[in-house]
């Protein structure tokens, strides 16, 4: 196998025993994206001097006998919503054109300080506004295990990379399942932390009561790996909280022997793809074998959480999406003589269509004579969700349903219909609007495509969703499988 | 409920500082309507007695008022498009 292949696991494991460089493994995936990006298009900048850079640093500081850091020489790619100093960051859209941050985001930092060498920087949604990464201003990215379909998204340039294996590791964000879905439409690990787990410092905000960030991987026990260095309180993210974070390696080898699994069955009944739905009972029914608990749960408002979502996160998107009007930095319209029109023309000219659709839709929410109406009362049925999982938490320990209803979309089938394309969040929406955290992981193959599980936990207990998530991989064999090199 | 027509994504876009052509305008009206036809489902819960909720974190988030230092001047003026002279320039705002 190449070590572009290897789990980040191994990668840290044959790095610190010096069985191979962090150099090596670095320019492998460098090597694999060479290879395969041209067709995938996962990736919108590279940094191979950045990351070769990094690579024999690390190499030298073990071979001086310093330290084994816990990602020694894992290559991550990143989200390109996340700031690297002196870096591009575009969020995928124009209205960012020239600009590079003059900082570094604490994730990418804490990430480094564990010894990843990141490689590149991923296409997006703009702004990550999107469930197919369609809505990227330069290009859509396809799905590997077929190129004429999306890999979902927001953070679809991230799924992608992981699962073509150009690196055993990715950084995405989840503001309404944009971790979680592409994760399952590419076949991987994906996992939205708790809210507030993961400082947001040097993030792009979109909506900002729900923007988590988080890891891709090919197996739990590497989410596991990653989220011990990623979640944590920073004095400079006043939204994180802090809370101890566990060695989450050690709840992905405990046994799911007594854990309760609850399936909200009412939920599911309409609308899922009968391939998911069959590859859903199978998972489990393995984790049953596991010893794992199956009981019924209720999420009697969980239907509600797409209404709900579209106007939280357009408001709150519509207010923040405000600071781009061509003064302080990226785009500005050439050629507008007064103050106004200056805005206006810069923010036509940098937005897309569907960011501008939603800085309206989010407008006219806030707006007055709406607000009661919109806004207000979709804050109040969101304690209503929240409400729903502390229920089910008094009966089970987790919450597991598909992380989508459907497998990967067509590049192009939803476009046209934007109430479709938000559609395809029903079950990764309502754990944003509660603050909980959700864990997506491969459990099989629905039409030749991947169908994904997702496992909703308690806040701050990511443990337990480790602890299933890795026992499930342990009793199946479906996050081996990997997408055909060349490409469907 | 609210009908969207061009009337009201015209007035929307003015307060959002977005120029929109007459396609974009047609487009957002119907689709905005349907987006919030679809989101009128929730104008059927009974809310009274439910609070609002505008975020997931419960803990306590205020910090001592401490000064600390920033990005200096000359690092932030780099990102802007047309700075001069230690200041953001900007197009005309009074006069003529």
């Amino acid at each position: 196998m190449s070590l572009a292949g290897l789990t980040a696991a191994e990668v840290a494991r044959r790095v610190t025993s010096r069985e191979v460089s962090a150099e090596e493994v670095a320019r492998a995936c460098l090597d694999r994206i060479a290879e395969r990006d041209r067709v995938l298009d996962a990736f919108l900048t590279l940094m191979p001097e950045r990351a070769l850079e990094s690579a024999r640093r690390i190499d030298r500081d073990l071979a001086a006998g310093g330290p084994a850091p816990p990602l020694a020489g894992v290559p991550v790619a990143v989200k390109d919503v996340l700031d690297v100093e002196g870096v591009p960051t575009t969020c995928g859209s124009r209205i960012l054109e020239g600009y590079r941050p003059p900082f570094t985001s604490t994730a990418i930092v804490k990430l480094e300080q564990a010894g990843a060498v990141v490689v590149g920087k991923t296409n997006m949604d703009e702004f990550a506004m999107g469930s197919s990464t369609e809505n990227s201003a330069f290009k859509p990215t396809r799905n590997p295990w077929d190129r004429q379909r999306v890999p979902g998204g927001s953070s679809g340039g991230s799924a992608a990379a992981v699962a073509a294996g150009m690196t055993p590791v990715a950084l995405g964000t989840d503001t309404g399942g944009s971790i979680r879905q592409p994760a399952a439409l590419c076949g991987v690990v994906g996992l939205k932390p708790t809210y507030g787990r993961v400082s947001r410092y040097g993030l792009v905000a979109f909506a900002s009561s729900l923007d988590q960030i988080g890891p891709f991987t090919r197996t739990v026990e590497d989410a596991a790996l990653v989220s011990s260095v990623l979640c944590g309180w920073d004095p400079r993210d006043a939204t994180s909280a802090n809370v101890p974070v566990p060695d989450f390696t050690r709840d992905a080898e405990s046994s799911v022997a007594g854990v309760r699994v609850g399936v909200p069955w009412a939920f599911l009944e309409k609308g899922v793809d009968p391939g998911v739905m069959s590859r859903f009972r199978e998972a489990m029914e393995a984790l049953a074998g596991a010893g794992a608990i199956v009981v019924d749960v209720a999420l009697p408002h969980a239907h509600h959480a797409i209404a709900t979502y579209y106007i939280v996160a357009t408001a709150e998107a519509s207010s923040n999406l405000a600071r781009y009007d061509g003064v302080r930095y990226g785009l500005r319209a050439p050629g507008t003589s007064d103050l106004r029109g200056m805005y206006g023309q810069t923010r036509d000219h940098g937005f897309g269509a569907e960011v501008k659709r939603r800085i309206i839709l989010g407008t006219f929410v806030l707006s007055s004579g709406y607000y009661d109406a919109y806004y207000l009362r979709a804050q109040k049925v969101r304690t209503l969700i929240r409400r729903d999982y502390e229920s089910a938490f008094d009966v089970c320990d987790v919450v597991a349903t598909p992380t989508t209803p459907t497998p990967a979309f067509r590049l192009g089938e939803k476009t046209a219909d934007p109430l479709e394309m938000y559609l395809a969040d029903i079950f990764t929406v309502p754990a944003n609007l509660a603050g909980v955290p959700g864990l997506s992981l491969p459990c099989g193959m629905a039409d030749g495509l991947p169908a994904a599980l997702q496992l909703v936990g308690r806040p701050f207990d990511e443990a337990t969703l480790f602890r299933v998530g890795a026992a499930f991989q342990r009793a199946t064999t479906h996050h081996q499988l990997t997408p055909p090199a060349g490409g469907a | 409920m609210a009908r969207v027509t061009v009337e009201t994504v015209d007035h929307v876009a003015r307060l959002a500082h977005l120029s929109l052509t007459d396609e974009e305008r047609r487009t957002f009206a119907r689709q905005l309507d349907e987006i919030l036809a679809y989101a009128e489902s929730i104008q059927s819960l009974d809310t009274a007695a439910v609070p609002p909720m505008s975020h997931a974190l419960t803990s306590e988030v205020l910090r001592e008022d401490a000064p600390a230092p920033g990005l200096d001047q000359r690092t932030v003026l780099e990102a802007a498009p047309d700075p001069a002279e230690g200041l953001f320039r900007v197009p005309r705002v009074l006069g003529g």
